[in-house]
């Protein structure tokens, strides 16, 4: 079936067990949570929560009603992926023998990815980018052995109007 | 003002006009009992936590106000955390108070350490880990606030000890009173949309076969005046939910009762036909929608709700408000008055059909022959009658409850009391004591099954020790009845594990070791003079034991399920 994909990003008081209270609201409701990042904004007092979640626009809805019934969440917008710029880094450690350090290399460059660190079999390599770019980098890295890998989940913040993206 | 936490705890409590606690003391509540003394608070000693609670929520039911109860960490907490389960399904305002360890211990299982903030997140409408003596005030005073307004729910406050510790450091504070509430994420207020006020109001002028649908949310916004100056400005017929029993007059000529499961045939089949359902405070729970896809599938929907996220959550609105229920009623009855049409849509032929069906399908049963045992049904019919009009009624659950909420005549808001939502056997004696600590005035009576009073009568000890004189009714039919009923209809009468006995306990006996009167009334010709020997009694609990028919059905019912249209009527009524 094809994922229904919904970007959330609640605005909640630093308070501790919010994200608990959350996450939690999710899990009652019986749905997955695809994706979720959460960091302390500017002002100390608040932090900010982005989930992708998959589900149908009726759950949803009722999901976002119910977040907003938690007396920490502060304010709960949706961004539909199409009206929104999606972000997220990974960081991976590649198997890369000497003969294969130039292939992966190669791929580094037409990323624009990073290699953060070197050793003798291995390169450690990061990419932030949109979700999907995200993926395509991983799945051509797998190939050579990918020994560990991690993902931030996604960050989003809506488009402006009437511009266009840099890659 | 130099304060430790435990009395700036008490200080907090009187301010918020507190005047009882429910509770029970242990290790990590000792800093919070010792204030108590020196205290104008009046502290109820329950024998189990559970009590606590279903004490505070009976308090809450009948005066309005949030109810509250203090329990220690651990085995306290988590005895306290069926009430708040069941507070937070019936919308009842509560506070409770929980010990916690030394903050210092948390997180390394101390004893007596649970995750009390943890277990009761998704039970409460808000919980509190408080960490610095200096906070107490300020949370003390949020949590009556999230309590009590907006839709009204239970709110835990978890209190570590050395905070409250009059030998610890760490619970001194400097006394202030707080100021306002800084709570950015919480805003309970609403306003009335003109707009929608205008389209329900069109909805109802042209309605033929309009029904108001009214839920406990009509209690909660003390609008139940408002609501008989709907009903009578527009001449509508109202069923009143499990939750609303009483928010409308049974005795009123527009009143249709109880809808739903066991509902009367009339409420649930005017919903079931109606073109329109004015929906006020009520959620659309399943005991009263049936399969829901098959519910009222001719109605447009009004929908009235203080918590937005009822609205659209089981049934689609046409019209949907989220907003206090007493003033959006009011904004529509004036929207209504200046209408010059409100009465040209012909409903002759609708309150035809509905008095048609009271007539035919009234509620009925089979009186018992001499000598056989008791009808329940009766034994209510008597009571009612035994009793002050504005006697408040609290029940438990199963069988009995829904007898009660169909013989019963509630005739006045806040006199019915029980447990809609979770369904909590053990409900009926702790609530009936909280009413009656709430209202001293009224006479309080449960109407309690023997299955369910086995769950929670110890806290009658408490209610002799206090000398709050409520009168507890057993309908004691040997057995677990909702569920034998539903074995004998579903199950090929297979009685699994529901036969309790008539004799074991003996309850005239086990009530009098707790210090209360006790009476077993087996004949028909007992029942009214024993009712009116239990009324007089009013300087201790009385405990009259009903030996009733085993076999005994609660009907009509609409079969877990399926759809309101093939409700069940009594036999006799059958074919
Ligand atoms: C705590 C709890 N456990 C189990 C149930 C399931 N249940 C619902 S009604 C009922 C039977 C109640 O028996 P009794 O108190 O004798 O009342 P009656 O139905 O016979 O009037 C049971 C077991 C429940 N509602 N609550």
């Amino acid at each position: 079936m094809a994922k229904t994909l919904h970007t959330l990003v609640v605005l909640v008081e630093n308070k501790a067990g919010v994200l608990a209270r959350v996450a939690g609201l999710f899990a009652r409701r019986g749905f997955n949570i695809e994706s979720l990042a959460v960091a302390p904004t500017p002002d100390e007092r608040f932090s900010r929560i982005t989930f992708v979640v998959d589900v149908a626009s009726a759950p949803l809805d009722q999901v976002v009603k119910q977040l907003d019934k938690l007396i920490n969440v502060v304010e709960i917008r949706q961004l539909p992926p199409a009206e929104s710029v999606e972000r997220e880094l990974m960081v991976a450690t590649v198997n890369a023998s000497a003969a294969q350090r130039g292939e992966i290399m190669d791929l580094v460059r037409i990323f624009e990815a990073r290699v953060l660190n070197v050793g003798p079999d291995h390169l450690m390599v990061s990419l932030s980018g949109s979700p999907g770019r995200v993926d395509d980098f991983e799945d051509l890295l797998r190939p050579y052995g990918i020994v560990e890998l991690q993902r931030t989940g996604r960050i989003a913040l809506p488009r402006l109007s009437r511009t266009t993206t840099p890659a | 003002m130099k304060l430790n936490g435990g009395q700036a705890l008490m200080k907090s409590l009187e301010l918020e006009g507190v005047d009882v606690l429910f509770g029970l003391p242990g290790g990590a509540t000792l800093p919070l009992y010792d204030p108590l003394i020196d205290s104008s608070i009046r502290h109820i000693l329950v024998r189990h936590e559970q009590g606590a609670g279903h004490m505070a929520e009976g308090y809450a039911h009948v005066t309005g106000r949030a109810g509250v109860a203090l329990v220690t960490s651990g085995p306290g907490a988590t005895n306290i955390v069926t009430p708040l389960c069941d507070a937070y399904m019936d919308s009842i305002p509560l506070v409770v108070i929980t010990g916690q360890v030394p903050y210092a211990a948390i997180g390394t299982d101390a004893f007596q350490e649970a995750d009390t903030t943890g277990i009761t997140m998704s039970v409460t409408k808000h919980n509190f880990l408080v960490t610095e003596a200096q906070d107490i005030p300020q949370v003390i005073h949020d949590a009556f606030h999230i309590a009590t307004t907006g839709r009204p729910g239970p709110v835990l406050v978890d209190i570590p000890k050395d905070i409250v510790d009059p030998n610890n450091p760490r619970s001194g504070l400097d006394w202030h009173e707080p100021d306002g509430h800084d709570l950015p994420g919480y805003n309970p207020a609403t306003e009335v949309d003109p707009e929608l006020i205008r389209r329900a109001a069109d909805l109802i002028v042209a309605a033929e076969r309009p029904v108001i649908y009214s839920g406990g949310g009509i209690l909660k916004a003390r609008a139940a005046e408002a609501l008989r100056d709907l009903a009578e400005l527009t001449e509508i017929h109202v069923v009143t939910t499990l939750m609303n029993r009483g928010g409308f007059p049974d005795d009123h000529p527009l009143c249709l009762g109880m809808p739903g499961m066991h509902g009367n045939y009339t409420a649930v089949t005017a919903l079931q036909e109606s073109d329109l359902l004015i929906t006020l405070g009520a959620r659309f729970d399943d005991r009263v929608t049936g399969k829901v896809d098959a519910f009222a599938p001719h109605a447009k929907i009004i929908h009235v709700d203080i918590d937005a996220a009822e609205i659209d959550k089981v049934r689609r609105a046409d019209v949907g408000m989220r907003g206090d229920c007493r003033a959006v009623i009011e904004a529509l009855v004036a929207e209504l008055r200046g209408r010059s049409g409100l009465h040209t849509v012909d409903r002759s032929s609708w309150n035809q059909t509905i008095s048609g069906w009271q007539e035919r399908y009234p509620l009925t049963y089979e009186q018992s022959a001499p000598g056989e045992a008791l009808k329940p049904q009766f034994v209510l019919e008597q009571l009612r009658d035994g009793t002050p009009d504005d006697t408040i009624v609290v029940s438990g659950v199963g069988q009995h409850q829904m007898w009660t909420s169909q013989w019963w005549k509630f005739n006045h808001p806040y006199t019915w009391v029980n447990s809609g939502g979770l369904g909590t056997m053990g409900f009926a004696v702790p609530a009936a004591i909280g009413a009656k600590v709430g209202r001293p005035d009224r006479m309080v009576w449960a109407v309690d099954g023997d299955g369910c009073w086995q769950m929670t009568s110890q806290e009658l000890v408490t209610a002799a020790a206090e000398r709050i004189p409520v009168k507890i009714a057993i309908l004691n039919n040997a057995y677990l009845g909702m569920v034998r009923q539903w074995q004998e209809m579903f199950y090929d009468e297979r009685y699994s594990e529901v036969y309790l006995s008539p004799d074991l306990p003996d309850y005239v006996g086990w009530s009098r070791a707790m210090g209360c009167e006790a009476f077993r009334v087996e004949d028909v010709d007992e029942v009214e003079s024993v009712i009116a020997k239990a009324n007089e009694i009013d300087d201790r609990p009385v405990v009259v034991e009903f030996r009733v028919e085993s076999a005994e059905k609660v009907f009509p019912m609409v079969p877990s399920g399926r759809s309101n249209s093939d409700i069940v009527v009594d036999p006799s009524q059958q074919g």
